[in-house]
């Protein structure tokens, strides 16, 4: 990975100032680089941040929300020094996202030729017939039939996972160097979930985009991503290559959820849960920040956050346990 | 959507028929009749002689058979003679003050939509401002001071006090022709338009604000804007279209709310419109005028729904009626 990072964030800090003083460490010291035409999957449960990191980077947190601290470079340009003005270039232009909800995530009121075109004719400042073209092209591009008539239609004409084909048409009509998908297929049917997933794993190759990926579904990242992070309450808690991550995990946290998943080989009643819930994002424990759930706690992680530490070849991980040898090989838990 | 359009205008003819069922028995309930005062006031015209007009009039027969006739008479496009204004015909009565009406009408729904939509984006745009505020408090004033209350009080500031506008009526003069009739047309209508349209200001700018803000924090606007749309672009082309579809509807129901608010605004001003002919005709029991008047209400204000459901229809395209 000698090559230059398209995205490189930097302790970058989103929190959410609520009501009553409280704030909210939405996003809290979290910085990751992402390379020109990898895949790296954001993993976590709902709550962790995973979201918010995403909106962080496009710069679309809304009030009460703010990022405080930190840098994001994209391609050598710091976004977070950028005027509002020119975030818009590169909103769609340098950076795309596909997000959850491909129900809501269109206009209502516009057709879907409406929607492409205004984004192509936005950052290419292509005619009305070039910009037309090429939504043609790109519908087909991303397996939609009868392109040409889809143009002229409503997004309530189209199901869920063709309005999902059109989010990533709109998404790579620009051709981004960076392609964020906030858990593109979590509200579709499971036999379009690998057709999208696909289909974007395509389109990453095809136009040499880096794709990042936010999923709790640890299925799809290890057949997707290159790289994972981990992250609960607002911080990467582990990271590293896909195989390695899988095979020698170091947080209690990924074992956790990977325990949480059915195995084809083994039979078991009840599958494994992770207890309790993740911690309100203003009210997280002093220590570390799974220690509230954590089966191995011991007393140093209730004092003190561990510092995110090189476990293996580009793999890290924040807890104290690594300090021991690891996990403890316990199969009761 | 021709085919809504029909059945729509089909169903209009029973809703048309059973008002005017509810407003003639109305009328009839209500005591006396048009020359029950003229006899109060004049004791030395023979009782008979009224008497006598009753029975021309049919006023004598049975209800029913008053009903039929007077319905019959309407579909053939005949609304019969005033009572009271010897004799003339209810249609030219109407004719004369429909104008009127629908000028102010539809200059106090201007004057609603120019202040009210740009306001409430506003407010959406900087919610908890002071503007925001200040709107707010506008509108509960504004919803909560009555018509005829708040007109007094233009009337004397602005009419008497400062002597800006006038106080009463349509013209400067009567007989004006061209431009200098249009002037002073809209001079006489600037306080009778805005009493009219307080309370739909006050309505239509909470209804913006809340439409507004409900819309930019939907999904599709981040989309718009994870897109690199411009501030502009997102509101006014992804925002507003999506925020004015409930204002439609509230507009199908203001055409009638205009109308009928115009009988006491109208009063208030003196202005001479169909409110104050509707209100004089109830005073003097003046019911082929009442009858007429209150149809005429009735086929606007269903036109008026008519209308916003076409609109409606065109500004969502998730709607469509086949």
């Amino acid at each position: 990975m000698a090559e230059q990072p398209v995205l490189d964030i930097d302790k970058l800090k989103t929190y959410f100032y609520l009501d009553d003083e409280k704030v909210a460490k939405a996003v809290d010291d979290v910085s990751f680089s992402v390379y020109p035409g990898e895949t790296v999957a954001l993993v976590g449960e709902s709550g962790s941040g995973k979201s918010v990191t995403a909106l962080s980077i496009m710069q679309l947190i809304n009030k009460p929300g703010r990022i405080v601290e930190g840098t994001i470079v994209m391609n050598g340009k710091e976004l977070l020094q950028m005027k509002p003005k020119q975030m818009t270039k590169v909103r769609g232009n340098d950076i795309a996202m596909v997000f959850q909800e491909p129900m809501t995530a269109l206009n209502p009121v516009f057709t879907i030729g409406n929607q492409i075109t205004e984004m192509i004719r936005k950052h290419q400042k292509s005619s009305k017939n070039q910009a037309r073209e090429k939504a043609i092209e790109l519908l087909k591009t991303v397996g939609i039939p009868r392109a040409e008539d889809i143009m002229n239609e409503y997004p309530h004409q189209l199901s869920g996972g063709m309005r999902q084909r059109v989010m990533i048409a709109i998404a790579i009509s620009c051709e981004p160097a960076l392609l964020i998908a906030d858990e593109p297929t979590t509200a579709l049917d499971v036999t379009i979930q690998a057709q999208i997933l696909d289909l974007m794993a395509d389109m990453r190759d095809k136009y040499h985009m880096s794709l990042l990926l936010i999923t709790h579904d640890l299925g799809v990242v290890s057949e997707y991503a290159d790289r994972v992070m981990v992250m609960y309450g607002g911080q990467i808690v582990e990271e590293g290559p896909t195989k390695e991550l899988l095979r020698t995990t170091n947080h209690p946290y990924t074992k956790g959820l990977l325990n949480s998943l059915p195995n084809i080989d083994k039979h078991v009643d009840r599958l494994e849960t992770i207890k309790g819930t993740v911690p309100a994002a203003f009210n997280f424990p002093k220590g570390c920040r799974f220690s509230t759930r954590c089966p191995y706690v011991m007393d140093k992680c209730l004092e003190s956050n561990p510092e995110i530490t090189e476990v293996g070849p580009e793999h890290y991980v924040r807890c104290y346990l690594h300090e021991n040898g690891g996990i403890p090989n316990d199969e009761s838990r | 959507m021709y085919q809504y359009i029909i059945r729509r205008t089909l169903v209009f003819i029973p809703m048309l028929f059973a008002l005017t069922v509810i407003v003639f028995t109305l009328a009839l309930l209500a005591p006396g009749d048009a020359f029950t005062g003229k006899s109060l006031a004049d004791p030395n015209v023979d009782p008979e002689v009224y008497e006598r007009q009753r029975e021309e009039a049919g006023l004598n027969d049975a209800i029913p058979v008053q009903y039929g006739r007077w319905i019959s008479n309407v579909a053939q496009g005949d609304f019969g003679k005033s009572l009271v204004f010897n004799g003339r015909s209810v249609s030219e009565l109407i004719e004369a003050r429909l104008a009127n009406t629908l000028y102010l009408g539809l200059f106090s729904l201007f004057i609603t939509l120019v202040v009210s939509i740009p306001i409430g984006i506003y407010s959406a745009k900087h919610p908890y401002s002071l503007l925001d505020y200040g709107a707010t408090g506008f509108g509960f004033l504004g919803l909560a001071i009555p018509n005829f209350f708040f007109g007094l009080i233009a009337i004397y500031v602005l009419a008497i006090q400062l002597d800006w506008f006038p106080a009463q009526g349509t013209l400067d003069e009567p007989g004006m022709t061209g431009i200098e009739a249009l002037k002073s047309r809209l001079h006489h209508m600037v306080l009778p338009g805005i009493t009219l349209g307080l309370a739909g200001t006050a309505t239509y700018m909470r209804y913006m604000r809340s439409e507004v803000l409900d819309v930019l924090g939907s999904d599709y606007i981040r989309t718009a804007r994870a897109k690199g749309m411009s501030d502009r672009n997102v509101l006014y082309k992804h925002t507003l279209r999506n925020a004015l579809i409930p204002i439609i509807t509230l507009m199908g129901f203001e055409i009638g709310m205009l109308l009928s608010g115009a009988v006491i605004t109208e009063q208030v001003f003196n202005y001479p419109g169909l409110g104050t002919l509707f209100l004089s005709s109830v005073v003097n029991r003046d019911f082929p005028v009442v009858m007429a008047i209150a149809m005429l209400l009735g086929i606007l204000i269903l036109v008026g729904n008519l209308l916003a459901d076409i609109f409606y229809s065109i500004i969502d395209p998730r709607i469509r009626y086949d």
